[in-house]
């Protein structure tokens, strides 16, 4: 019984996907039918430098905003886990997690107004584009990454920060050696967050972007008023492998790490 | 010897309530001091003023004749093992015990030779490659003792050291603890609120209450002659006795029946307290009452406690007294009057 749930789950979380990746080796023009094993789609995919453009910008655009995002956002957790009290926190920590809950229209909308006040004011940012879908993206990612980052935060033992300080360690040494490692994941499950946020928006960025500024998201929706062709079943495909390359690197190098240091110590004890 | 940690009139305050009231130690090098107290007493407060976590708002503490007002945690003569033992979950244990000969900056060869030596003290080389969570409690709070002895403090502060090991565990822990003071020669504070824990491994106990030193003597001296009722109730339970005293020497006490000896000199007239053990009294079914130092009663209720029997008994003027009874001696049954005596060397007078 528990089986036949789990396959059933697993088949409902799949089954699209795999479908997905079926069609990518179809022959046939339409999205939805299957023609024959061919790999046609890919080798289309490879020669549309326009697609290509867009979702190496996108992938850019991801990689700056995630980073930008946990800094800020680490920073903003690092504030409302760690300052127990000081003027407005309670406020301070509701504007900090309103992009969570304000809908996507809306906060593009006002990123739009913003860049377009600053235009005015300082002559900064002189057109949308790629930077303005980035710092867009960072500041919805900082919220994700300041949750994750304080809910890590208050969960930590400050024991273990006095600890190191009564051994001896500077406040900088107890970051970097007790305080950092222990965060390290909240921080990687924060940045994937905004990663995968900015990778998949098409919202926020259709307001702030400019011509020269189109990621991957904003074409598909685009080429969809044209019609679908397979192509894009092909480029699911390439996603998904791709992504499960990078968490199956993920997975080795974590086991690696592990398993190395804990042999490593054994040896010099 | 000489001394090592002096604290003057420390008070601390969280809110409103006063943790530390102008408390006053000092203690030397190598000496192994208890501090016992109930919860809310301040004894771990204490501990994190030495240690530096806390600023006291009044009074200084010096370690080694220097004022530490100021001086951050790290830079304190003194290491802490923590209630909870506070090991770093991702180092193994050998990085743990090696985290804070790494902050001195020592060559990589002096720290393994250091940590392998610290770590065969307590009989865990072979765990040098495991993490906290792989170990034993027991193990846990070698890693954690050994992690502050190995910088050869000249202080080490224990926070309830013994507090989350299993009873069968402890006094043995407790012993090695000993054994590992006098070989270290580190002088050492515990926290504790286990009476039993303090007598028999400290030095000198310091007792608290309310955030106040009560009473600072060796096991024997603070179980024999009790300064206050307090200390008295504290270790081992005493009976406290109420009378006024007369111009013979003698107290009265209404409320027991009974009249005391005295062996220290009280002004007529003036109310005094007194402590009696209940292993010291001698309790007897039948009997002629003797004048002094001796009281009737009624068995209410009878424990047993492997080693004898725990009775109390209704005095005729009102009060319940704990007598102990050894468990070769016959209990009689419960509602039978009784006959109590005691020497007079077990009458403790206290200070207040």
């Amino acid at each position: 019984m528990s089986r036949l749930m789990l396959a059933l789950g697993l088949g409902f979380l799949w089954l699209p996907i795999l479908l997905l990746v079926g069609y990518a080796f179809s022959a046939s023009a339409i999205p939805f039918q299957w023609g024959g094993f061919s790999l046609r789609w890919f080798a289309a995919l490879a020669a549309d430098e326009r697609l290509l453009e867009a979702a190496w910008l996108s992938l850019r655009i991801a990689l700056g905003a995630a980073t930008l995002a946990t800094l800020l956002g680490g920073l903003v957790g690092w504030v409302l886990a760690r300052q127990r009290a000081f003027r407005g926190r309670a406020l301070f920590g509701a504007l900090a997690g309103a992009p969570l809950v304000l809908p996507e229209v809306v906060t593009g909308l006002s990123l739009l107004l913003t860049f377009v006040a600053l235009q005015g004011l300082l002559g900064w940012p002189t057109e949308r584009g790629a930077t303005t879908v980035l710092l867009a993206h960072a500041t919805l990612g900082a919220a994700y990454a300041a949750v994750v980052v304080q809910s890590r935060l208050s969960q930590l033992d400050r024991g273990l920060e006095e600890a190191a300080a009564d051994l001896g360690a500077s406040p900088a040494q107890v970051f970097r050696t007790i305080t950092l490692p222990q965060i390290a994941p909240a921080l990687a499950a924060a940045w994937l967050l905004a990663f995968t946020l900015s990778l998949d928006d098409v919202v926020v960025a259709s307001f702030v972007s400019g011509p020269a500024g189109t990621t991957l998201p904003m074409l598909l929706f685009s080429r969809l008023r044209l019609g679908l062709t397979p192509e894009i079943n092909a480029l699911g495909a390439a996603i998904l492998a791709l992504a499960a390359l990078a968490l199956g690197l993920a997975a080795a190098m974590l086991h690696r790490h592990s398993s190395h240091s804990g042999r490593d110590r054994g040896k010099a004890g | 010897m000489s001394v090592l940690l002096a604290l003057e009139g420390v008070s601390k305050r969280f809110g409103a309530t006063l943790a530390l009231d102008g408390l006053s130690l000092a203690m030397e090098r190598g000496e192994f001091v208890a501090l016992l107290g109930g919860s809310g007493s301040g004894k771990s407060t204490l501990l994190r003023v030495i240690a530096g976590f806390e600023a006291p708002e009044a009074g200084r503490v010096l370690l080694d004749g220097a004022d530490q007002a100021g001086v951050p945690p790290q830079a304190r003569p003194c290491a802490m093992v923590f209630q909870n033992y506070a090991l770093f979950p991702h180092l193994s244990v050998f990085d743990n015990v090696a985290y804070g000969l790494r902050r001195e900056g020592l060559p990589k060869l002096d720290i393994a030779a250091r940590v392998g030596q610290a770590l065969a003290m307590v009989g865990l080389e072979a765990m040098a490659g495991r993490r906290p969570h792989q170990l034993s409690g027991g193990q846990r709070q070698r890693v954690a003792l050994v992690r502050a002895l190995v910088k050869r403090p000249p202080l080490v502060l224990l926070d309830e050291p013994l507090g989350a090991l299993d009873a069968g565990l402890r006094e043995a822990t407790g012993q090695e603890l000993r054994a590992l003071q006098r070989a270290t020669g580190s002088a050492f504070v515990m926290v504790t609120h286990d009476q039993a824990e303090a007598l028999a491994l400290a030095d000198r106990v310091a007792v608290l209450e309310a955030g106040r030193l009560v009473q600072c003597a060796p096991p024997q001296e603070l179980y024999e002659s009790p300064a206050t009722r307090f200390v008295a109730g504290f270790l081992g339970g005493a009976n406290v006795l109420e009378g006024v005293a007369g111009t013979d020497g003698l107290l009265h006490c209404p409320a027991a029946g009974c009249t005391l000896r005295l062996t220290t000199l009280v002004p007529p007239g003036s109310r005094a307290a007194v402590a009696l053990r209940a292993e010291r009294i001698t309790l007897s079914a039948e009997g002629e009452l003797p004048p002094e130092n001796a009281a009737t009663g009624v068995l209410r209720g009878v424990t047993y406690q492997g080693a004898g029997w725990l009775c109390t008994v209704a005095l005729a003027g009102g009060q319940t007294l704990r007598v102990q009874v050894p468990a070769d001696r016959a209990v009689p049954p419960p509602g039978v009057p009784v006959l109590l005596e005691w020497p007079v060397a077990a009458n403790i007078l206290l200070a207040e």
